[in-house]
């Protein structure tokens, strides 16, 4: 429920309306939007990051709570733990039960492996469930994969690896056929066409969606084929460890079964990381889209296992996080709302960005009116700006939120908002982990038989991702690790199974005096607090 | 008195907490002192993981929300239900037939339903669920794909439902065979398909590949933009 004076302020965002609705907001040029970030995204804020200590990214500048983590000790007796007795002993293992986990699982069990898929929290539990907006996919006419890497890697800052993208666009629409295949029920019109929309900096209208449950219809729907066709799921026992062999090949991990707090030992020809991304780190303190299990886990165990990170310094503050009211701050207004037309507005009632500009543009955009410009509109938790949702009524006609954005009207009306007619606050939060361990287009890392998709990888978003590149990222390079891990699989011999790596990054820790906490965290701990 | 200073006692199964007025049930057991394994996953209302049951005092209705998007109130008496076994159907969804006949081959149960409407009742997305068991009984498949679409597979229907239907999973199977059988394929997907696979893409990505940062950026500046 909106307080007297935000009503009153809604009247003058109602006066502008009918001129907005006519006015496009001039895009900023390459240079402007340079200056942009520099002054206003988060990543350049002074002291927000320091240097690593440890490891293969060491004297690496990242921010302190990935630090925090990477300087931190292995939650495992190295020398104690007996890894003679194995509880799991298959051909792939993949760690993360989310929509890259899954892809991965169907596509390695398609290839004839044993496969096994372990989680920290159910099946399903993952950023995917919560991803509203689409996936993007170069699909129509006027569109080519060409287009989309060009997009891609304009939206990444041209820092995303070419390999990386070009296997992104061009296996897009294999992947939506792939989804459609197994049900998925996109939102198309009658003959069958997919119904498309603009992201911020695409320049193609290739967003497929499914109403604003994309992430959701599409894990759940990956879910039920993995029950469908019998693969083995652990659940609530996430790895904590990687296992590698004598010979310096990952060979499996251990897991911790959080109800029973036991450790148990998988062993496997070939591993897959999984595990999705950070926002529950809480960089800079801020707020977060992210899923309850998003702690960076697998990062922390593949790091010590030798694997190098790219561009962990690149994070993507989502520009529309809700502001108000405060039961929900943080939560995501998907970037489709704006593709449907609704615009940024300040408290004065006048846009000050083009709203569809790549989202560290408009966080920063944001940010900017409301810190220097003090041109945002008061909240418990600071400020926000409103993003009109009317408009999106007048555009496409009365109803179109409640049919093309449920989750969201949901979401306000259980707290007496509805988007539908009134403009709603929003604050940029902290969203997507851009970089993360680095791959290659077979979706493997520099250590032998372990391989990475989805948000945990790094390099195929460059510094910053585009809207509906995740949900594909997650199924490209999902495919693609299932695939090749499996393939790969075929011809590992495993020589005796060891943690020495561990040992040795314990010891490291030591001689440098790190060490005094302990990771990968598991759970973030919002006891006693009023948090996340 | 203030909001901020205003707090409430809730009974989390049957032991009190004292709490700040205002916030989700979620955030309220976790300020007291609650960290959560099970009962917990999205936070925002997507994932089903937070079905929670309660009743406020002299009131004998059985209460229903999500923790993360319900508000305490003083004197709730709440315990979560982050699981509830459930029957789930194994299949081949490419070798069924959208029909009547595999919805009941697989799930049975579904003629038994009383038309006591606590499924729909109870459901914390507030879904006809009674509405799309009586299309799947008439084997209107399209009907009750997106009358179910919504579903966030907590499994409060299944929890509370006299006929032991599990309503969510009937959901997905109807959902599965609209997009799989009956939904018309996207035509400009398939011909794309054949595209790729046949390279019709890969020069130009190949030369993409091979441009400087900054002939890139000259293309991408100069791009055009679909209206």
């Amino acid at each position: 429920m909106y307080t007297p004076e935000m009503l009153r302020l809604i009247e003058v965002v109602e006066q502008t309306r009918e001129k907005r609705l006519q006015e496009t907001f001039p895009r900023l040029t390459a240079e402007e939007k340079t200056n942009l970030l520099r002054s206003y995204h988060p990543d350049y804020m002074e002291g927000a990051m320091r240097p690593l200590k440890i490891g293969p990214n060491a004297g690496e500048k990242l921010p302190h709570a990935y630090v925090d983590l990477f300087e931190s000790r292995s939650m495992i007796d190295a020398d104690g733990l007996s890894l003679d007795d194995i509880a799991y002993d298959v051909d792939v293992l993949v760690i993360g039960g989310g929509g890259a986990g899954t892809a991965a699982a169907l596509l390695a069990a398609e290839e004839g492996a044993d496969v096994l898929l372990v989680t920290k929290l159910r099946h399903g539990d993952a950023n995917t469930m919560m991803a509203e907006g689409g996936i993007q996919a170069a699909d129509k006419e006027n569109d080519s994969p060409a287009l989309h890497y060009l997009d891609a890697m304009g939206g990444g800052g041209f820092y995303n690896i070419p390999e990386l993208v070009r296997a992104l666009v061009n296996d897009a629409p294999l992947c939506i056929q792939w989804l459609e295949s197994l049900g998925c029920m996109f939102s198309k019109y009658p003959d069958g066409t997919m119904n498309t929309i603009h992201g911020g900096g695409t320049s193609r209208k290739r967003m497929h969606f499914a109403h604003d449950y994309t992430g959701a219809e599409i894990m759940r729907t990956l879910r039920d084929e993995a029950r469908n066709r019998g693969i083995k799921v652990v659940e609530f026992s996430p790895a904590v460890e990687l296992i590698k062999d004598e010979r310096g090949q990952c060979a499996g991990a251990v897991l911790y079964n959080l109800e029973t707090e036991q450790f148990l030992v998988a062993r496997a020809k070939t591993v897959i990381i999984a595990t999705g991304g950070s926002g529950r780190l809480h960089i800079n303190d801020s707020p977060t889209t992210n899923h309850y299990g998003a702690t960076a886990d697998g990062l922390v165990i593949a790091y010590r296992a030798g694997a190098k990170l790219i561009y962990l310094d690149a994070t993507q503050f989502h520009p529309t996080g809700v502001a108000f009211p405060e039961q929900i701050v943080g939560q995501l207004v998907t970037e489709k709302v704006r593709g449907l037309g609704a615009q940024l507005v300040n408290i004065d009632g006048e846009q000050f960005i083009y709203p569809l500009e790549t989202r560290d543009a408009v966080s920063s955009a944001i940010i900017r009116e409301c810190r220097e410009r003090q041109k945002g509109i008061p909240v418990p938790s600071g400020y926000g700006v409103w993003l009109d949702s009317p408009m999106i009524e007048i555009i496409h006609g009365k109803g179109t939120i409640e049919k093309e954005l449920p989750a969201m009207f949901r979401q306000y009306i259980r707290f007496g908002i509805n988007m539908a007619e009134q403009p709603i606050l929003v604050y940029p939060t902290l969203h997507y982990q851009n970089g993360g361990i680095l791959i290659n287009e077979f979706a493997e890392t520099q250590v032998p038989n372990l391989y990475v998709a989805g948000e945990a990888s790094g390099g195929v978003h460059g510094r910053n991702r585009l809207m509906g590149n995740s949900l594909l990222d997650i199924i490209v390079f999902g495919r693609r690790a299932g695939k090749n891990a499996a393939q790969k699989a075929k011809t590992v011999q495993l020589g005796k199974l060891t943690l020495e790596h561990v040992r040795r990054y314990n010891e490291e820790l030591a001689k440098q005096g790190l060490g005094q906490r302990v990771a990968p965290i598991l759970l973030p701990d919002y006891r006693g607090k009023i948090s996340g | 008195m203030t909001a901020e200073k205003k707090t409430v006692s809730i009974y989390v199964m049957g032991k009190q907490s004292e709490v700040p007025y205002g916030v989700t049930i979620m955030k309220a057991m976790e300020y007291a002192g609650y960290r959560f394994i099970r009962g917990c996953g999205c936070r925002g209302g997507f994932c089903g993981a937070c079905g929670t049951v309660y009743r406020k005092p002299g009131n004998f209705r059985l209460k229903v929300g999500l923790a993360c998007a319900t508000m305490v109130e003083d004197g709730m008496h709440l315990t979560q239900i982050p699981f509830y076994p459930a029957n789930k159907a194994v299949y081949n969804l490419e070798a069924l037939e959208p029909t009547l006949g595999t919805l009941l081959k697989y799930y049975p149960e579904i003629t038994r339903c009383l038309g006591c409407n606590q499924c729909t009742r109870i459901c914390p997305q507030e879904l006809p669920v009674m509405n799309y068991i009586a299309t799947a009984q008439r084997g209107d498949i399209e009907a009750t794909a997106h009358q179910s679409f919504d579903c966030i597979m907590c499994g409060l229907c299944a929890s509370r439902c006299p006929a032991e239907i599990v309503q969510y999973n009937v959901g997905i199977l109807a959902r599965r065979l609209y997009g799989r059988h009956i939904a018309p394929r996207a035509k400009h997907l398939a011909e794309r398909v054949d595209e790729i696979r046949a390279g019709k893409f890969d020069a130009e990505l190949d030369r993409l590949m091979q441009m400087s940062k900054e002939e890139l950026q000259k293309l991408y500046n100069a791009r055009d933009i679909e209206q």
